[in-house]
């Protein structure tokens, strides 16, 4: 497969959506691990829901 | 399940825990799918391989507009139903039509390069693209600023619901004013004028980004729960404490 002479600009787009799109699920899988981390800190000191759930289980 | 179990946040979390995995990997499948379909497709006769990009540019560009009109009618839902996930969909949605928007702006420009001969002219597709680029960042900037979230969604929605004036004007400029961006040739009346080999692996991938968004999307809301949860459990916390 040859990419002719603009190739540069093909792979660039081709590889900054892949970053783009890598760094979105990265951020939202850390910005999960993060809630949890802090639901969990703060049952573990005490504080509890109303409805009496953990708050940190979704399942 | 009925639609009306998903108001309740804990209903919405188990069934995001259920469907992301499936979501997530129907989209892997359907990404490799299309990223062979836009490596086997043939040069144009015009642009040669550089027509590639439009494979990436063009949903991305899709999604960008797609993005606020699902936020627009979370907006609604806030506004108008009062309906519970409605603000956590608008502000989990922002970062993810941002980056979208972005990444149509940039892939754009580097397809503008080698067959405009620019990377940036200020016609009118392009200039109501970057505008909504910057009403996205408006808008997250909006939700930061704001610290209760019940004001903020209101303010918010209010601002959505103003900003999807500019969709229309995103979609038909290309026919309204005489633009370097090339009209419609997908959705439009008469049918699409792509050819078979170029409109399978962009409708593959458009598909594709799609099922990436509301993967994101509900991973996103899922997230935008839990902080709430933590909010309010901080704030029981704080009361809890002697003065």
């Amino acid at each position: 497969m040859s990419l002719g002479p603009y190739a540069s600009f093909i792979v660039t787009s081709y590889g900054l959506v892949a970053v783009v799109v890598l760094l979105l699920i990265v951020w939202i899988a850390i910005d999960f691990r993060r809630q949890k981390q802090r639901l969990r800190e703060l049952e573990e000191s005490g504080v509890i829901r109303r409805s009496g759930r953990a708050a940190a289980d979704i399942r | 399940m009925s639609l009306i179990d998903l108001a309740n946040p804990t209903r919405f979390l188990s069934l995001t825990a259920r469907v992301l995995p499936w979501l997530a990997g129907a989209t892997a499948i359907l990404l490799v799918i299309g990223l062979y379909e836009s490596a086997m497709a043939p040069d144009d006769y015009q642009q040669g391989a550089t027509v590639k990009i439009m494979f990436v540019h063009v949903p991305n560009a899709w999604l960008s507009m797609f993005v606020w009109g699902v936020m627009s009618i979370a907006a609604l839902g806030t506004l108008v139903w009062r309906h519970p996930l409605a603000d956590v969909a608008a502000k989990a949605a922002a970062p993810i039509g941002a980056a979208f928007t972005f990444l149509a702006l940039v892939t754009g420009s580097l397809w503008g390069r080698p067959m405009w001969g620019t990377y940036w002219e200020w016609d009118a597709r392009l200039t109501s693209v970057l505008i909504l680029f910057l009403m996205y960042l408006g808008l997250m900037a909006l939700w930061r600023a704001v610290e209760d979230p019940t004001r903020a969604a209101r303010a918010a929605a209010i601002l959505t619901l103003v900003g999807a004036i500019n969709l229309p004007i995103i979609k038909f400029s290309v026919d309204w004013w005489n633009t370097l961006h090339q009209p419609a040739s997908v959705f439009r009346m008469g049918g699409p004028t792509l050819d078979r080999a170029f409109l399978i692996p962009l409708l593959v991938m458009a598909v594709a980004f799609s099922l990436l968004f509301v993967t994101l999307h509900l991973a996103a809301m899922r997230n935008e729960i839990l902080r709430r949860r933590v909010r309010s459990l901080q704030m029981m916390q704080a009361s809890q404490q002697p003065a």
